[in-house]
């Protein structure tokens, strides 16, 4: 059900623009207003994003360790996976941000007869990683579009993911990789009855809108061939707020609008994983809540709890009668 | 009480494959006999003070919450929300990549979908989204969102009470959503409409009046003690002594009061009281803050502060310079993670955790001022100030049960380890995807050790269990050590189930095991029995 409701919605997509673009010719609106107000959406919402979860406190240095403490020096502690001090930390944060650490971790249980066992599972990994990473270069390699002249890590960068030289334009590696990765998540939400039982609409639409996204991409470069320096000068001008919006094909204006669309969901999405992560207690704090002691929140108060004395008249007789010390200081005040 | 499935039955039963039926529309739950856990009574609530008291059962169609419960619920999220970044987050931020599906041990055990974690907190998130923000309000179900009706706290309660806040998932998630916290926040709303459970609020309203869990008296817990003392002297020949609310101690000791009193904790305790008289330590126990444990972690951030807040006011009225904490899980999460924040900072008498024996400073308890048993053990071992005899332990082959709150609330691995490798010859890891920071829960924490939730118990406990029996088929374990007293409540029910002739100790029962005290090194009197009385070398026995 909902992959169908995000498949309707992405070809909506399509059809709104193919409508509006190349019926209507409102090459203005979706070429230009349209990406300025989804870039700005983008912008202010995550920022309003962050100072929403900064402004919360943490009451509690609730670590999710997942290794040993830092207890005496002749036990070999975990830095990585235990973190002390905030160095520590960072590293620990390094890891989970630019290498997927706990998702690497990943299991799959089985039952085989009377046994449950627990096999290495790292596909949901590799296709994460993937799927970011190939993500991550293709935004890269768009500065050459918003730049002038092109910065030259992004020419190499450019140079590497195309360097197979396959077809003209060269095919990048990237391409070729999103596609697959995107393939696998999609799949295996539709594969694992588990998966299909948890996936929700909302979970398909971004997944579909970046196909979308890439498929365009793909199309315009090697299929429709958009004119090049057109759409450079168009990006350039966007960049110096004086844009034209050019006169290519509809395809371009799909291309557009996809990704205007990803960006003005990305904050009110669970998209927004990508600063939530920063933010997670369970990962963002050292295990060091024996030594040094964490702040509470400005709205903890401390408990009121029967206090000894009171105790102790309660239990007087008892006391007594058994033998254990009866404190007189508790008396001494009044 | 329900009938329990037999072992091989139940493994049958299980089926991880979910209904077709979307999971929204699955309310309200069918509540399973054995697998829920019986109403809070009305007089411990009203004890307490919380809300709705009233005599209820959760196989009743009406559950009497208050006429205006949505708005009691809702107002409690908002509040919740903007206190703990944590439920924000986790609120937010899941992806649903399905990482944490198959991590649970009451998924494995049951297959009931509603128990995988994610959708476990889905079950929350979905009333968030759809109460709270104008993503959820516009988009209904596409966005993952509904609205709160009372079928939809019927299902909290079952599914709330059906996790034992054992973090596994949260070590597999991305992004460290915390299934744990989802709970506390669950449990939290369910008891602001009087939805909660009599295992856990009995425990608490003891605590609170009594000063531990069960409710023990003061002068009763002198008399346990003394029976455990007279069951010492028959082990070891000595008359040892437990001093208690001692002015001027140096160490007060806290353990939970399962250690009293019921078997195998009892064992743990005499471990104790042996190794603290064989140092000649200064120390002293108290009667009125006489529980470890914090069964308020289980019912609400402030139920856990008030019962830890006796602790440092104890350690404070008696000028002890450090305090002790006996081996036990949850307890051990509050101490690590919450004591000083929530109860601290530590009175101003307390000092830097010193071992008198050894000389050494624990530094990383410098600001809490508390230590665990096994870290303070395990530091005698190093330095040598442990005559100790592990042949004596010889009759068993040991596995160490990672307990959830030490392992991923503080990481607490090596200690327990480095101490049973010098109490005992035979000792064996389980498989590493079960132990450590993966380890599986007993299947009965966070106060859900309480026998009408027994089949969902033993479901739990099938994934901890399975990993025993296979150190038990392939190097014939029959003793499993643990370091949590709801372990050593819950894992000897567990292992007759599931892994029968494997027994259930804490390490220091294993420690005083292999203690050897002045007299016996002199062979005045060797010692023949173990701290359950029965003898350290049963086949000499037999042959003899």
């Amino acid at each position: 059900m909902g992959a169908v409701f995000a498949l309707v919605t992405v070809l909506a997509f399509v059809i709104v623009v193919y409508v509006g673009v190349g019926i209507a010719g409102l090459r203005g609106l979706f070429g230009i207003v349209i990406p300025y107000a989804a870039f700005l959406v983008f912008l202010i919402g995550m920022v309003y994003r962050m100072i929403e979860w900064a402004k919360i406190p943490v009451p509690f240095r609730i670590v999710t360790t997942c290794g040993q403490q830092k207890s005496f020096r002749w036990v070999k502690r975990s830095r990585l996976e235990s973190p002390y001090n905030n160095f520590e930390v960072v590293l620990r944060m390094i890891l989970e941000v630019f290498a997927f650490r706990s998702l690497f971790r990943n299991l799959k249980a089985e039952i085989k007869g009377p046994n449950l066992i627990y096999g290495s599972y790292k596909w949901l990994w590799l296709g994460a990683i993937a799927f970011h990473y190939a993500f991550f270069t293709i935004l890269l390699r768009h500065f050459r579009f918003f730049s002038y002249p092109v910065p030259e890590p992004i020419q190499i960068l450019d140079q590497i993911d195309s360097f197979f030289h396959i077809g003209l334009p060269h095919l990048y590696m990237t391409d070729v990789v999103i596609l697959a990765a995107l393939t696998f998540l999609f799949l295996r939400r539709l594969a694992d009855p588990k998966l299909r039982y948890i996936s929700l609409a909302s979970d398909y639409l971004p997944l579909f809108m970046i196909y979308g996204l890439v498929i365009s991409g793909i199309l315009m470069r090697h299929f429709f061939k958009v004119d090049v320096t057109q759409v450079k000068e168009f990006t350039m001008g966007l960049v110096h707020f004086n844009p034209k919006a050019p006169q290519v094909g509809v395809i371009f204006y799909i291309h557009i609008f996809f990704l205007s669309a990803l960006m003005a969901y990305f904050p009110f999405s669970k998209l927004v994983h990508m600063l939530g992560v920063f933010f997670s207690p369970t990962r963002n704090l050292a295990n060091n809540s024996r030594a040094v002691r964490h702040q509470p929140a400005p709205w903890w108060k401390k408990p009121k709890f029967k206090t000894y004395c009171e105790w102790q008249e309660e239990f007087k007789e008892q006391l007594i009668e058994s033998g254990q010390p009866i404190d007189e200081d508790c008396y001494e005040k009044k | 009480m329900a009938k329990l499935p037999k072992p091989d039955e139940l493994i049958k039963s299980i089926d991880w494959t979910p209904p077709e039926k979307d999971w929204m529309d699955d309310i309200p739950p069918e509540i399973k006999p054995g697998r829920y856990c019986y109403p809070a009574k009305k007089n411990i609530v009203e004890e307490i003070g919380f809300p709705n008291p009233r005599d209820w059962s959760p196989l009743d169609e009406d559950w009497k919450l208050p006429s205006n419960f949505r708005e009691i619920i809702i107002e409690g999220m908002k509040d919740r929300l903007s206190k703990y970044r944590s439920f924000k987050v986790f609120m937010d931020i899941c992806v649903r990549c399905g990482a944490c599906a198959d991590k649970c041990h009451y998924f494995l055990g049951s297959g009931d979908p509603k128990n995988m974690p994610v959708l476990r907190a889905e079950l929350l998130r979905s009333i968030y989204k759809g109460e709270l923000t104008w993503q959820g309000k516009l988009f209904g179900k596409l966005a993952g969102a509904r609205k709160l009706n009372e079928d939809v706290i019927k299902e909290w309660f079952y599914y709330y009470y059906q996790c034992s806040e054992c973090r596994r998932c949260s070590v597999f998630c991305p992004y460290g959503i915390d299934t744990c916290e989802v709970t506390m926040m669950g449990r939290e709303l369910l008891h602001l409409v009087g939805c909660n459970i009599n295992w856990i609020l009995e425990p608490v309203r003891n605590c609170f009046k009594i000063g531990n869990h069960i409710g023990i008296p003061p002068h009763t817990i002198k008399e346990i003690i003394e029976y455990l003392l007279w069951d010492i002297e028959e082990v070891t020949g000595v008359k040892m002594e437990v001093p208690f609310n001692k002015k001027g101690a140096e160490i007060l000791f806290v353990t939970p009061s399962g250690d009293y009193f019921a078997e195998p904790g009892i064992y743990t305790m005499m471990g104790y009281i042996i190794l603290f008289n064989y140092l000649g330590l200064d120390w002293t126990m108290s009667t009125y803050a006489s529980e470890g444990g914090n069964f308020g972690l289980f019912t609400s951030h402030e139920a856990m502060a008030k019962i830890n807040a006796k602790i440092y006011h104890e350690a404070e009225r008696l000028k002890v310079r450090f305090i002790i904490g006996g081996e036990c899980g949850h307890m051990w999460r509050v101490k690590h993670q919450y004591m000083d924040t929530a109860t601290g900072p530590a009175p101003k008498n307390l000092e830097v955790p010193r071992s008198p024996i050894t000389g050494t400073v624990f530094e990383h308890a410098k600001s809490t001022k508390m230590i665990h048993v096994c870290e303070f053990t395990a530091d005698l071992i190093a330095h040598g100030k442990l005559e100790l005899d592990p042949s004596r332990n010889d009759k068993y082959v040991v596995t160490f049960h990672d307990s959830c709150n030490p392992s991923r609330g503080m990481g607490f691995f090596e200690e327990p380890r480095y101490i049973l490798k010098h109490v005992c010859n035979n000792f064996y890891d389980m498989p590493e995807n079960t132990i450590r920071e993966k380890t599986f829960c007993c299947g009965s924490g966070s106060g859900l050790n309480t026998d009408e939730f027994m089949e969902m118990r033993m479901r739990g406990g099938f994934p901890r269990a399975n990993a025993v029996q296979y150190v038990r088929d392939k190097h014939g374990v029959n003793m499993l050590a643990c370091i949590c007293a709801i372990d050593r409540a819950a894992l000897p029910t567990l292992m007759n189930y599931w892994a029968p002739e494997v027994g259930v100790c804490g390490v220091h029962e294993l420690v005083a095991n292999a203690l050897v005290l002045p007299h016996e090194k002199t062979g005045e009197r060797p010692r023949t029995l173990d701290m359950r009385q029965q003898p350290l070398k049963p086949e000499e026995e037999e042959n003899a």
